[in-house]
């Protein structure tokens, strides 16, 4: 980069690529996870189910990285970015490359993102960037019907039998400490807010939380403290997980540079 | 895990306003509600459907094959019940 000072629109623009490269890349990284369960399920409805959500996530992060390629303005399209970004690079969420586990624990994961995307889609449906605000509109859709998908399965397990309250207690107590990066607010997201394209993360926290403590209720289960010290996916601090996750995902188009079908 | 098995559910889809439920399939399912989500994930992945119903496979009477001989073979021989025996008039398309 050369030492003259960016100009306002330049910096503009990188608020709104990275902004926009969050919400990218937490559908996609959750869309591969999601995958690795077709032909694993309990059950073949199940097996459906998983990965009619994983077309959903996979669906959303086109959109959403097209969107970004365009706003960086490199000729970069949505397949390089999702292909050939190293570890590093990616911004997604924490809690989204955490492995599968078991059924519960994949709901437990799921239930938390599922509620705190429609929360933020439905705020950015009404944002001031119409592209941004026409993706959301069309993913709130999506995330409604995954919410309701995830929500009711923690109902079943947390209310179900000693053994599925188990499981997802103990999958809500270990996925808890991941929550808090959700709506951290840092700086990024606050000139994203200042610039009129990002929602109010409190006012988010405050929707998610009573969510959480109401669907807990139903479920039977209790709502684990969350404490901080997990890494922050968003700013490209990962877990060891989202190494393991790109080396399946990015595999063919490194070692066949422009492989297409 | 117990390989008991979830009850059996059987799908019916409204393809679009104005046309009638039609049998898709069946799902497993804890109970209907549940039924109704699957048979979402299952049967209409395609834009297949407007509506769901599902009904406990279970709940459905059906005519027993054996007494198919007197239910439906008395019919066979009454073909002036069907409409064939009208002089349709060249003008009239598409009956």
């Amino acid at each position: 980069m050369n030492a003259a000072p960016r100009s306002g629109a330049a910096v503009h623009d990188a608020v709104r690529f990275e902004y926009v490269l969050r919400l990218a890349d937490t559908s996609l990284i959750l869309g591969q996870r999601l995958g690795e369960w077709v032909g694993h399920a309990p059950a073949l409805e199940e097996d459906l189910g998983f990965g009619n959500l994983a077309l959903d996530f996979i669906g959303q992060a086109r959109l959403l990285l097209s969107y970004a390629g365009e706003i960086e303005g490199r000729g970069r399209t949505e397949d390089d970015l999702a292909f050939l970004r190293d570890g590093a690079d990616f911004r997604n969420l924490t809690l989204v490359e955490q492995p599968n586990g078991d059924f519960g624990h994949t709901i437990v994961r799921q239930y938390f993102v599922d509620l705190y995307q429609t929360l933020l889609f439905d705020a950015l449906s009404l944002c001031s960037d119409a592209r941004l605000a026409a993706i959301a509109a069309k993913a709130l859709k999506e995330s409604q019907y995954h919410l309701r998908f995830s929500s009711n399965w923690l109902v079943r397990l947390g209310d179900g039998t000693a053994e599925s309250h188990r499981r997802v207690q103990d999958a809500a107590d270990r996925l808890m400490r991941f929550t808090p990066e959700i709506f951290d607010g840092d700086a990024l997201e606050q000139s994203a807010r200042t610039a009129g394209f990002a929602p109010d993360g409190a006012a988010l926290q405050s929707g998610w939380e009573s969510g959480v403590a109401a669907t807990f209720r139903e479920a039977t289960l209790e709502v684990p403290k969350a404490q901080r010290g997990a890494p922050a996916g968003k700013r490209g601090d990962h877990s060891e997980h989202l190494g393991y996750i790109l080396a399946e995902m990015q595999f063919m188009q490194r070692a066949y540079p422009g492989a297409a079908w | 895990m117990t390989k008991e098995q979830w009850p059996l559910y059987e799908v019916f889809i409204r393809a679009k306003g104005g046309l009638d439920h039609k049998h898709v399939g069946s799902v497993h399912a804890t109970d209907a509600a549940m039924a109704v989500e699957h048979a979402r994930d299952v049967y209409t992945r395609r834009m297949e459907g407007v509506s769901i119903w599902v009904v406990r496979s279970s709940e459905i009477v059906a005519s027993d094959p054996r007494e198919s001989g007197s239910l439906f073979d008395p019919a066979r021989d009454k073909v002036y019940r069907h409409p064939t025996f009208y002089e349709i008039p060249d003008e009239v398309k598409n009956l």
